[in-house]
């Protein structure tokens, strides 16, 4: 199975990297631009076949290691 | 008196830390993260600066996630000493130790120089040589080190006076101009600044020492 997440800073977390891309992208005729948020994203392929379990076992992934709690949200998506 | 630093592929604080340490009495062994184990008897884990594991993921986060890292933290919950600088400093807030993260610099550059920071509490092992509201001169390298940390977490720190070190000039973005943050129980710190690098007169500068024999004398005393 394969799947995605993506991981945000958290609102209220100041974002210097989104704001750095949004003057850039202002600077170079993107005026309607207020806001940029930059996050990453992460491709898992693994084993198994149910979905509620691989879900949780992502979700353990997340805690323990992928996402860091004190600063980040993330989503996963199935594929 | 024995110390372990620890060194992640990465790690480039390690010699000068050791070096420190060694200089001031602690018998100090260099344990490599794979091992699972911290020697008997270590009254102090150093957790150097560097760059473990490249920064991949987030700062100090695979690396709070080594072989090692289990033993630090559970020497950390049975109430022994540990001091995290720079990277060691991520690294702790990503076990857990400590509260808080560190993010990228708000300027988002990489900032290498010597800062004034203020001493905001003389109550531990690593700050007790000092006196309340020393200003001293301590470098800084990095590029992830504006801390975060949610309200009650800062509140709490107010209360408990766990604030170690602000800086006088905030170069990073940091909250409430953090520089370095102790555990409740004291005996953990995490601190931006690097000690190590202003140390000896050969470094221009020797305010690090202070630190540094504070905590021998502590450890020598008790």
């Amino acid at each position: 199975m394969k799947a995605r997440i993506q991981i945000m800073l958290k609102n209220g977390v100041l974002d210097p990297q989104g704001e750095a891309i949004k003057h850039a992208l202002n600077n170079i005729g993107f005026e309607s631009v207020t806001g940029v948020r930059q996050g990453k994203v992460i491709e898992l392929d693994l084993e198994g076949s149910d979905k509620s379990q691989v879900r949780s076992q992502i979700e353990n992934m997340c805690n323990k290691m992928l996402a860091n709690a004190v600063i980040e949200n993330f989503e996963i998506e199935l594929l | 008196m024995k110390a372990a630093v620890i060194v992640f592929p990465g790690s480039n604080c390690d010699r000068d830390l050791t070096v420190a340490l060694e200089m001031v009495g602690f018998e100090v062994t260099k344990i490599w993260h794979k091992g699972s184990e911290l020697e008997k008897g270590i009254d102090l884990v150093a957790i150097p600066g560097g760059f473990s594991f490249g920064d991949y993921l987030r700062v100090g986060a695979i690396a709070a996630n080594s072989p090692i890292c289990k033993s630090i933290i559970s020497h950390g919950e049975r109430g022994g000493y540990i001091v995290g600088i720079c990277n060691g400093f991520q690294i702790l807030t990503e076990t857990g130790l400590l509260p808080g993260a560190l993010l990228r610099n708000s300027g988002l550059k990489y900032i290498c120089k010597t800062v004034a920071l203020r001493v905001e509490t003389t109550d531990s092992v690593f700050t007790q040589k000092y006196n309340l509201s020393n200003v001293i001169k301590i470098p800084i390298a990095h590029h992830d080190g504006n801390y975060n940390a949610n309200v009650n977490d800062i509140e709490k720190m107010k209360d408990q006076d766990l604030i170690a070190f602000r800086y006088c000039d905030n170069p990073n973005g940091s909250i409430e101009d953090i520089a370095g943050v102790l555990s409740s129980n004291r005996r953990v710190l995490g601190m931006m600044p690097h000690p190590e690098r202003a140390f000896e007169k050969a470094h221009g500068n020797s305010d690090g020492m202070i630190f540094f024999k504070g905590l021998v004398e502590a450890f020598a005393t008790t």
